[in-house]
């Protein structure tokens, strides 16, 4: 039987699991310092300091996921008997020179291995939901800006509906396995992932108008590439919407997964839709836009092509702080144990088992709690230098 | 103006409308209804004794008949079996024919709730009054802490002040309830580990820990023991937001003209700050901590959740959990109700203290 790990040790074995991150991170760094004078608004992040400790966070934790299965010490979801609720860095029974690094849960699992694991799921959802809440957005807030008049009205007053609506009602009302059951997530995700499709065929078409040929050939392409995704995200064995036979249909997100990423779409789109029209409103009076005006551009071609690209800086910003205000969401929807099951190893319902014991055993719900923090600091602090950066312009 | 106020109304009543329509019908689908069913009458009830029991108890009418009769502008729902009425309006034991026949939250009547037992007035007023006292210390620490740290930062953009606070600003906007309330806990609610074991040895503390890892004790009386640790944990969230805002209004108002002269008039900084640039630089924020409140909200959800405070967050909680019809839609009324009336005072205030702007 081993002695149990002091904290030096416990942070040198980390490090030491940690290996594959601190490679990819140093190469990531190195060859984005050497090239960064040709790499645009990304290479200038490297010359804000406060930008490059918020990258740094953020690539850690993006390439934890993406390593997670060479790092995890053990199992995130497997029990060994006796290690319940162990302090960090117990030996583990009968195992020689194995440890639980950061300790065990309330069910004896290891602390560090499901934090590890937890970075994976928080890493899969939270990008990928912001990116579809500003493709909700952008296609429903270019118009409302450029047009204003009744469309601006109706749009505006339900973003202010959904965003009057306390969130987390709204997700106590969304996420419970009765609605699951129903086929609601399904059917809001038929409407939100429908925009992601919407846009890219707008922004196509606008821009090869003129090429009819390649236009045609780019649409084709776009609408059965997109659609067979758009269906078979939707399509899940079993459920309400089950179109697609089983051979053509790789995506199989399941129920409670989908109805936390709908919800958090769903959530963050009337936002992103504001931002986008005060952006439109603003620059749509510019001498540019006129020109394209007068030259007898589309309506959708000025929006997609001379509006959007010139809103860019404050989009990555946003899209930056967006990302981390997802991550709180995810850790607010795990903290009230919804939507995804209870052994889920994400870091807000690893919060929400460990609150429970916090005062006697506080290790289980802290490790979490800061890896969520540093995540999300890491956004922040990116997104706070690029906006340094990109006013400098 | 008036004719501004008379709008916003307009909308805010059409937004309350929709909204509370939303959570009715919601709440209100089939198989929560079941679920209703098998809580109130029996979990081991048939198929058949569901639809019957729906019947009886009047929802199996459509969704907007029900929500009208909820609101009080339809009447009421009636039933007569074996010679006895039984209705929405009709009290146990009453006489059909004296009962009224509308009652929905118009004529007062919020319902009943079927997990405290007790009528939805009576358990939102207390809740809310609970709940009061939190936001009301959480402001009373959050908004002159932060307004402090951004006059502070905004002051002299870029000197090492500024960069400090304004990395801890940042860190606290990263910092989500859950995450602070952990933290907290941890370090000054736990026997086993933070400073309470140290002070303990030491003698310091009478008590295992510094503060008590709960707020329960606080719904009897509020002492600065039970109350620091909640009202920290929401605030700490805040302060860095309205911070921010606060510095981006007073970097903005630093660099204006008439802070110029004022320099080269030859006052001192100080009176710059205080007499010529505070009082430009705090119009923003004054929207951004209106529009808090709606924040606070979610906060208040989560800490009442974490510390055990039975507030309005932790009724809420309650309400939603075991589908509580009549309680949650009570609770989303309130919530809808403080979202839609801080946004009115923001856009009316915004407008008294910064006259440039004008409403047509």
């Amino acid at each position: 039987m081993d002695d149990a790990l002091s904290w030096g040790q416990i942070f040198a074995r980390m490090a030491i699991q940690f290996t594959p991150v601190w490679i990819a991170l140093v190469v990531t760094f190195g060859l984005s310092i050497a090239f960064k004078r040709r790499l645009g608004l990304y290479g200038k992040m490297f010359d804000s300091p406060i930008a490059m400790v918020g990258y740094a966070l953020v690539m850690f934790w993006v390439f934890a996921a993406l390593f997670a299965p060479m790092i995890m010490t053990h199992d995130p979801l497997s029990q060994v008997s006796g290690m319940k609720n162990a302090l960090p860095g117990a030996p583990l029974r009968g195992v020689e020179g194995d440890y639980y690094l950061l300790g065990g849960d309330n069910l004896a699992r290891d602390v560090f291995s499901r934090m590890v694991a937890g970075s994976v799921l928080v890493i899969q959802i939270a990008p990928l939901a912001t990116l579809f809440a500003f493709m909700v957005g952008v296609t429903l807030g270019l118009p409302a800006g450029y047009y204003g008049g009744n469309l601006d009205v109706g749009l505006s007053f339900l973003a202010n509906l959904i965003l009057a609506f306390p969130v987390i009602l709204l997700f106590y009302l969304l996420v419970t396995p009765e609605i699951v059951a129903s086929g609601m997530p399904q059917y809001l995700g038929m409407v939100l992932f429908l925009f992601p499709l919407v846009f890219l065929v707008v922004l196509f078409n606008s821009r090869l108008y003129v090429k009819p040929q390649l236009r045609n050939m780019v649409i084709a392409v776009v609408v059965v590439v997109g659609g067979w995704l758009y269906l078979s995200l939707l399509s899940t064995p079993g459920s309400k919407i089950d179109i697609l036979p089983p051979s053509i249909d790789p995506i199989n997100v399941p129920g409670n997964i989908l109805i936390v990423f709908v919800s958090v779409v769903f959530v963050n789109a009337p936002t992103v839709f504001r931002i986008i029209r005060g952006l439109v409103l603003d620059i749509k009076t510019r001498d540019y836009v006129a020109a394209s005006q007068t030259r007898g551009e589309g309506p959708w071609y000025i929006m997609l092509w001379e509006i959007l690209p010139n809103a860019r800086g404050p989009l990555i910003v946003d899209f930056c702080l967006r990302i981390g205000y997802t991550t709180i969401l995810l850790g607010t929807l795990g903290f009230f144990g919804l939507g995804l099951s209870p052994e889920s190893p994400d870091w807000g319902s690893t919060i929400n088992a460990g609150r429970r014991l916090l005062a006697a055993f506080p290790h289980p719900a802290v490790v979490p709690a800061l890896a969520l923090m540093s995540l999300v600091l890491g956004l922040n602090l990116l997104a706070d230098g690029l906006r340094e950066e990109s006013l400098k312009d | 103006m008036l004719l501004f106020l008379l709008r916003r109304l307009l909308t805010m009543v059409l937004t309350a409308l929709c909204l509370t329509f939303v959570v009715f019908y919601l709440t209100n689908l089939p198989p929560n209804l079941e679920k209703l069913a098998k809580s109130e009458a029996s979990a081991r009830m048939t198929d058949e004794d569901v639809a019957k029991w729906i019947e009886r108890n009047g929802y199996n009418s459509p969704a907007l008949v029900r929500y009208g009769e909820w609101l009080g502008i339809l009447p009421g729902w009636t039933r007569t079996e074996e010679g006895v009425t039984t209705g929405r309006c009709i009290e146990r034991g009453q006489d059909a024919a004296a009962a009224p026949s509308r009652c929905g939250i118009l004529q007062g009547n919020w319902g009943w709730s079927t997990v405290f037992k007790a009528p939805v007035s009576k358990i939102i007023a207390e809740r809310l009054a609970a709940t009061g006292w939190l936001m009301f210390w959480v402001m009373a620490v959050m908004v002159p802490t932060s307004l402090l740290i951004g006059v502070l930062s905004g002051m002299r953009e870029g000197s090492r002040l500024d960069r400090g606070l304004s990395i801890f600003s940042i860190a606290s906007t990263a910092t989500p309830e859950y995450v602070s309330g952990v933290v907290l806990i941890a370090l000054f609610a736990s026997a086993t580990t933070g400073i309470s074991p140290w002070l303990a040895e030491n003698g310091w503390i009478s008590g295992k820990t510094l503060f008590p890892g709960t707020a329960t004790s606080a719904m009897e009386g509020i002492t600065f023991w039970n109350f620091t640790l909640p009202v920290m944990t929401i605030a700490l969230y805040g302060i860095g937001y309205i911070a921010r805002m606060t510095r981006a209004s007073m970097t903005e108002v630093m660099t204006a003209q008439y802070i110029r002269t004022a320099r080269l008039k030859g006052l001192s900084f100080r009176d710059v700050v205080l007499k010529h640039a505070l009082r430009n630089a705090l119009i923003a924020p004054f929207t951004v901590i209106m529009l808090q409140f709606p924040w606070l909200l979610n906060g208040v959800v989560i800490v009442e959740t974490l510390f055990n405070y039975k507030g309005f967050g932790w009724t809420l909680v309650q309400a939603a959990g075991n589908n509580d019809i009549e309680l949650l839609l009570a609770c989303s009324v309130v919530a809808v109700f403080v979202v839609l009336v801080t946004q009115l005072i923001s856009d009316i205030g915004y407008v008294f203290l910064n006259p440039r702007i004008r409403i047509s």
